[in-house]
C-alpha cells in the first residue's frame, strides 16, 4: 500500500497541450498455434502533452499490449495510430527505433540498466543512438542525473546503487533525450513501499516540470497519482476519465 | 555518419567490457584462432626462411655461374644414356676460353675448370677429415663473392707452376690453428704438404646442409700432381648478364659442342646445369609445407570459428533482455548487428595477437637454439594474420549477430 503523500485538493493540474498520441479502433491479434488471441479488440484513446495518465487493468486485459503499442515497440494489427501526427502503424523497424529514441522515455519495472556500465554511461546510451557528440552527451547525462538527485553517483555501477537509486538512473535515462512522453511500466513494482513513494513523488515533480507521463500499473495507489485513469478489460476500454 | 562512429565506439567499449568480464571463456574461445594464427604464421615464416636461406646459399655459389658437367642435377631415369659420355676435361676450359675470346659480345665471361675430392687435412696433431678439396685456376677468384679473412688466392704463375700452396675454408683453418694466423703454415692435404696462403671468410652453409667453410682450394696443376682426375672435372662458366641466362646457356652449348667437335644432329654429350634447377627441386618442398600449413590453419580456424559462433550465440541469449532494452532506447538493427559482430571480431583479434606473440617467441627461440635453420619473421605476416582474424570473426559472428538484430523488442524485453 502506497499512501498518497500529496493531498488531492492541493494538486496542480496542468492544462492539456497539443495532441501527442491518437489511437483509434486499434486491434491486435496474436497467433498462438491454432488459437488466435484478441489482445486488443478496438481501442481508441487520445493523449495530449502535459497529461499524467495511468493505464490500469488486470492481467490479460490487454494492458501490456497497449503499452507496447504506445511505446512503438509493436504495431497494431488494424486501426490507426498517430504519434505527433506521424502514422506509426505503417512504420518499419528502424523508423520505430528512431521514434522510440527521440519521442519516448521508457521506465521499466526491472530498471533494465546495463550491469557493467556506470550510471553516467547508462544515461548516455540513448544519446549515443541519437548521434550526440561525446562532450554534449556527458553534459546532458550529468544534468539528467542531477535532476533526479543522483549528481553524486555518476560513476557508480548498478550493483553499487540501491533499488530506488537504480530506478532514478532509469528515469534519468528516460528523460535525457527530452522525449514527448515518459512511459513507465509498473515503476514501483520492484521497490519497497517507502522507495515507491519517493519514486512517485519524483514523478509528480517531473509532471510539474512539464513532462507527459503514462504509467501502466495494476495498483490503485500508484494510479491515484495520475490525473486521468484508463481502465482496460478483455481488450476493451472499460472506463476513461479524470481522477478528480 | 557521426552516429555510426559513436555507435562503433560504444560497441568496442562494450565488447572489451564483455571480454574482461568473461576472461576464461574468451580465452578458451580464442584458442582455436590462436592455434590457427600460430600455424599460418609459422608456415609463412618457414617458407620465407627457406626462400631467404636459399637465396643466400645461391649467392655463395655465385648466382651468375653455369656448370658444365657430365650429369644433370636432380637425377635421371635413363642413366645409361649418360654413363658413356666422355668425362669433362680441365683442358676443355682452356678451349672454351679461347672461343669466348674470339666471340664478339659474348655473354660468357670466363670458364674455370674445377676438380674436387674429399681429403683429410692435418697440421701437427690437429686433423680435419672430409674436407672438400678443390683444384682450380686463379680465375676461381672471379667466380666467388666471398672475402678473405686473411691472405689471398694463388695467382696465375703459382697456378700454372702447380706450386704447393692452398687456401683454406674458415672452419678448417680455425680447427687446425685456432686463434693463430694460418698464413705460411704447412698443412698435409691427403698426405702431401701445402703452404697456406689465404683463408676465406666465414660463409655459412648451403641450406644448413653443406658447409662452404669446410674446404681447401689448391692450384689445379698441384691437385693433378697428387690426386686422380680420371673421374673428370667440371667447368664453371661465369656469365656477363644474369637476366639473360637462357641466351648464355645457348651460347655455351654451342661453344661446348665445338670443343667436343660434335656433329649436327648429335645429342649433347655434356650437361649445362644452373641454380634454377635447385629452385625447381625446392618448390615441391615449399608447396608441401604450404599445403600442410594451410590444412592445419584451415582446420583450427574452422574449429575456432565454430567456437566463436557458439559463444556469440550464448552471448546473444544471455543478453536478450539487454538487446530489448537497447532497442527500446532507440538502437537500430544495424547497431545490434555491429555490436555482436565487433564482439566476435574482438575475440578473434585478441586471439590473433596472442598467436602472433607466440609465433614471434617461437621464431626467436628457434633462431637462438638452431642458428643454421633459416627462420624469418615479417611484417606482412602480421597483416595477413590480422586480416585472417577479422575475417574469421565476421564469418563466425554474423549468424548470431544477425539473429540478435532481428529480435522482436517486445519478446526480448519479456525474456528472463
Amino acid at each position: 500500500m502506497i499512501p498518497s503523500q500529496v493531498p488531492p485538493a492541493s494538486r496542480l493540474t496542468r492544462p492539456a497541450g497539443p495532441l501527442v498520441i491518437d489511437i483509434a479502433g486499434v486491434t491486435k491479434l496474436y497467433e498462438m498455434g491454432e488459437e488466435t488471441i484478441h489482445a486488443l479488440r478496438g481501442v481508441s484513446v487520445q493523449i495530449h502533452r502535459n497529461e499524467y495518465l495511468a493505464i490500469m487493468g488486470p492481467s490479460g486485459s490487454g494492458k501490456s499490449t497497449l503499452m507496447n503499442m504506445l511505446g512503438c515497440l509493436d504495431t497494431p494489427t488494424a486501426g490507426r495510430y498517430e504519434f505527433n501526427g506521424k502514422n506509426v502503424a505503417s512504420m518499419i523497424d528502424d523508423e520505430l527505433a528512431d521514434i522510440r529514441n527521440r519521442e519516448i522515455g521508457f521506465v521499466f519495472q526491472t530498471f533494465n540498466l546495463l550491469p557493467r556500465s556506470t550510471a553516467l554511461a547508462n544515461v548516455e546510451l540513448p544519446l549515443i543512438y541519437a548521434g550526440y557528440a561525446p562532450a554534449e552527451r556527458r553534459a546532458r547525462a550529468i544534468r539528467a542525473l542531477e535532476n533526479v538527485g543522483l549528481g553524486s553517483r555518476l560513476n557508480h555501477k548498478p550493483n553499487e546503487l540501491s533499488g530506488g537509486q537504480r530506478q532514478r538512473v532509469a528515469i534519468a535515462r528516460a528523460l535525457v533525450n527530452s522525449p514527448s512522453i515518459i512511459l513507465a511500466d509498473e515503476p514501483t513494482g520492484n521497490l519497497d513501499s517507502k522507495t515507491g513513494v519517493e519514486i512517485m513523488a519524483l514523478f509528480e515533480q517531473l509532471y510539474e516540470q512539464g513532462n507527459t507521463l503514462i504509467v501502466v500499473t495494476h495498483e490503485e495507489d500508484v494510479a491515484r497519482h495520475a490525473r486521468r485513469i484508463v481502465r482496460l478489460r478483455d481488450g476493451l476500454i472499460e472506463s476513461d476519465g479524470s481522477v478528480y | 555518419m557521426k552516429r555510426l562512429l559513436y555507435e562503433l565506439t560504444e560497441s568496442f567499449r562494450i565488447a572489451f567490457a564483455q571480454i574482461r568480464a568473461n576472461k576464461l571463456r574468451s580465452v578458451l574461445t580464442a584458442l582455436g584462432v590462436i592455434i590457427g594464427i600460430v600455424a599460418v604464421t609459422l608456415m609463412g615464416t618457414a617458407i620465407r626462411g627457406i626462400d631467404t636461406g636459399f637465396t643466400k646459399s645461391l649467392a655463395m655459389l655465385g648466382d651468375d655461374v653455369l656448370y658444365v658437367q657430365k650429369w644433370p642435377w636432380g637425377g635421371v631415369e635413363d642413366w645409361w644414356n649418360y654413363a658413356n659420355r666422355p668425362p669433362i676435361r680441365p683442358e676443355d676450359a682452356d678451349k672454351l676460353n679461347r672461343i669466348i675470346e674470339q666471340t664478339p659480345n659474348s655473354l660468357l665471361e670466363v670458364a674455370v675448370p674445377v676438380s674436387t675430392r674429399g681429403n683429410s687435412v692435418k697440421a701437427g696433431e690437429n686433423k680435419v677429415s672430409g674436407v672438400f678439396t678443390i683444384g682450380t685456376t686463379a680465375d676461381y677468384g672471379r667466380l666467388i663473392s666471398a672475402d678473405f679473412a686473411e691472405g689471398r688466392l694463388f695467382n696465375d704463375t703459382e697456378a700454372a707452376g702447380g706450386r704447393p700452396v692452398c687456401v683454406l675454408g674458415f672452419d678448417v683453418a680455425e680447427a687446425l690453428f685456432q686463434n693463430r694466423s694460418s698464413i705460411d703454415q704447412t698443412v698435409m692435404i691427403g698426405g702431401h704438404p701445402f703452404t697456406v696462403i689465404g683463408v676465406v671468410a666465414k660463409q655459412g652453409s648451403f641450406l644448413g646442409l653443406f658447409s662452404f667453410d669446410n674446404q681447401a682450394i689448391l692450384p689445379l696443376e698441384a691437385f693433378r700432381k697428387y690426386f686422380s682426375v680420371r673421374r673428370g672435372a667440371e667447368i664453371r662458366v661465369k656469365i656477363t648478364d644474369k637476366t639473360r641466362v637462357a641466351d648464355a646457356r645457348e651460347e655455351l652449348t654451342g661453344a661446348m659442342r665445338r670443343v667436343r667437335a660434335q656433329l649436327p644432329g648429335e645429342r649433347d654429350n655434356f650437361n649445362i646445369n644452373e641454380q634454377g634447377a635447385f629452385k625447381a627441386q625446392l618448390d615441391p618442398i615449399k608447396q608441401g609445407i604450404a599445403l600442410a600449413g594451410l590444412f592445419i590453419t584451415g582446420l583450427s580456424l574452422f574449429v575456432g570459428a565454430i567456437g566463436i559462433m557458439n559463444i556469440t550465440f550464448v552471448s546473444v541469449k544471455e543478453r536478450t533482455k539487454e538487446i530489448g532494452t537497447r532497442k527500446a532506447l532507440g538502437a537500430r538493427r544495424r547497431t545490434i548487428l555491429l555490436q555482436f559482430l565487433i564482439e566476435a571480431v574482438s575475440i578473434c583479434l585478441i586471439g590473433g595477437f596472442v598467436g602472433l606473440g607466440l609465433t614471434y617467441g617461437l621464431v626467436l627461440a628457434v633462431g637462438a637454439a638452431f642458428p643454421a635453420i633459416p627462420v624469418e619473421f615479417s611484417v606482412s605476416l602480421v597483416f595477413i594474420s590480422m586480416a585472417v582474424s577479422i575475417l574469421t570473426g565476421i564469418i563466425s559472428g554474423f549468424a548470431p549477430a544477425w539473429g540478435a538484430s532481428r529480435l522482436d523488442p517486445v519478446v526480448a524485453l519479456r525474456y528472463e
